[in-house]
């Protein structure tokens, strides 16, 4: 039998947030039995940390957690030289969340210094994508969902190929808006906002500054504690996949004169205006009521 | 209607109907006006106008969309210019007083048909159902000027009633004989009024 690929996850600068992520999948060791694990941070392998710094492993599937700073050291060694000598010998390497793939939060911090591995926010870092790019998936999410990360090390392990976008993100995961397969969709078809949160009926586009519909994900799709998402328990996308991740003023809508500054991806302003001065004329009875009368 | 293509005589037929109806309307009223004379306008016979348009009331409300649309199209080229916002309102003031002048039947249609008439118009032209064209122009043309920076955020009605309850105010007053000067006198001043009351 050939030999299990060996998995390697290295932290940068991080809140550990993917990692707790990943290892709350309902089905972590059957997916991880095809691997070699050599590191991950919440559970015991052979090598110890000090084994990953001091280089004395291996790895074929390199996972980065954290965004990168030049001078991040860790015991020691500087954590981005660590990191290349790694992706230098991998067969693939993740980049796991927005950190580690965009800057994310962390990049606020010291936006100069701190950026993704291969990205700083949309702009790509071309020494890197020039060593990498045949190599790399990017994996944005805060955190990512524990199952867009088994897809890929399942497809790997199938030898299936992993179509990616522009930005390197699994288009079977990104190609979609987080709006896609969300529960209010019929609100949001005939522009009714929800008025408020965790209400079961209303949309959170108008008000309470959803960003469903421009933001790559699958989270209503591939559902979070395989139950819910943030969008159908009433709480707003905060559109955490997105290279401009974390934006402000996350819980209302940002307009120009009442007019949503931004679309629905892909959708020009004017048709999308076109449409909704349209629908919003119309008063549907059935929408505008609540689902359930608990006072009954 | 539509650019880009040629119309087919069918539709040529349709516009002119709705052409004709609508001097017919400004001049005579809604309710004074029958099918008849505006066939009689037309040369064609009742039945025959009735092909294209299955009702009076069906037909007030095509007319209303299709003012809408052609001064929605006007804006649209106000909007497509790479001017400033203040440019634009004084484009938008003059192809107002421009329309009100050259085809005073399409104001006075929105103003003395549309607006007085409700009762026709508020099964199937509810909102902003008919009249989508010219206000998405005038919403896209609120938009590009708070997103550079040049007018101030603020509620969509408050601003789109100053502009166009304003227009619509002074072109009421010149149909009722009242303005002392020419509509075009005014271009300048109504121009900077809007300006003030929306600029940043
Ligand atoms: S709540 Fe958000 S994701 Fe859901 S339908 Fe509305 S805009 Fe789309
Ligand atoms: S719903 Fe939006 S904010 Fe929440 S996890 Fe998905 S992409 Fe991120």
């Amino acid at each position: 039998m050939a030999r299990k690929p060996k998995l390697l996850w290295i932290q940068s600068l991080t809140c550990n947030g993917n990692s707790h992520s990943f290892f709350n999948h309902s089905n972590l060791f059957s997916i991880l039995s095809h691997f070699e694990l050599i590191y991950f941070p919440l559970i015991e392998t052979k090598y110890s940390l000090e084994d990953v710094l001091r280089k004395k492993v291996h790895s074929d599937i390199l996972i980065i957690e954290g965004a990168i700073k030049e001078d991040l050291t860790k015991g020691g060694v500087n954590i981005k030289e660590l990191i290349h000598h790694y992706a230098k010998e991998s067969r693939y390497i993740i980049t796991a969340g927005t950190c580690a793939t965009f800057g994310g939060i962390f990049k606020q911090s010291e936006p100069e210094k701190i950026s993704g591995f291969a990205f700083d926010k949309e702009n790509e870092k071309e020494d890197i994508l020039s060593l990498y790019e045949h190599r790399l998936i990017s994996l944005p999410g805060c955190p990512i969902h524990p199952k867009w990360l088994s897809y890929v090390l399942l497809m790997i392990i199938n030898r299936r190929r992993i179509p990616l976008d522009e930005k390197n993100r699994p288009q079977e995961l990104y190609g979609f808006t987080v709006h896609t397969g969300c529960v209010r969709n019929e609100y949001f078809e005939w522009k009714i906002d929800t008025h408020g949160f965790g209400h079961k009926e209303g949309c959170s586009f108008y008000e309470n500054g959803c960003q469903g519909p421009f933001t790559h994900g699958s989270c209503n799709k591939i559902l979070w504690n395989d139950t819910s998402s943030k969008t159908v328990v009433g709480t707003p996308c905060f559109g955490c996949t997105e290279p401009d991740f974390p934006k402000e003023r996350l819980f209302s809508t940002k307009t120009n004169m009442g007019i949503p500054q931004k679309m629905p991806l892909g959708i020009p302003k004017r048709a999308y205006l076109t449409v909704t001065g349209i629908a919003k004329s119309f008063k549907i009875k059935r929408l505008e009521k609540k689902v359930i009368d608990y006072e009954k | 209607m539509h650019k880009g293509y040629v119309l087919t005589k069918k539709e040529l037929k349709r516009e002119s109907i709705l052409k004709t109806a609508l001097k017919l309307f400004s001049a005579h009223g809604f309710h004074k006006t029958t099918i008849p004379d505006i066939a009689n306008a037309l040369n064609m016979s009742v039945g025959n106008l009735y092909n294209y348009f299955k009702s009076k009331d069906i037909l007030a409300k095509e007319i209303i969309k299709y003012t809408s649309e052609v001064l929605g199209q006007e804006i649209q080229k106000v909007n497509l210019q790479n001017i400033s916002s203040k440019e634009k309102i004084k484009k938008i003031v003059e192809l107002y007083f421009k329309m009100a002048k050259e085809k005073p039947e399409m104001i006075e249609y929105f103003l003395r048909v549309y607006l007085s008439h409700r009762e026709v118009f508020n099964d199937g032209c509810e909102g902003m159902l008919c009249v989508s064209g010219f206000v998405t122009e005038i919403m896209i043309f609120f938009d590009n000027g708070v997103e550079s920076g040049e007018l101030r955020n603020q509620d969509f009605f408050s601003a789109f009633g100053l502009f166009m309850g304003y227009l619509g105010g002074m072109v009421f007053l010149k149909g009722e004989n009242i303005l002392p000067k020419k509509l075009d006198e005014y271009i300048d001043d109504i121009s900077e009024n809007i300006y003030n009351a929306l600029k940043a």
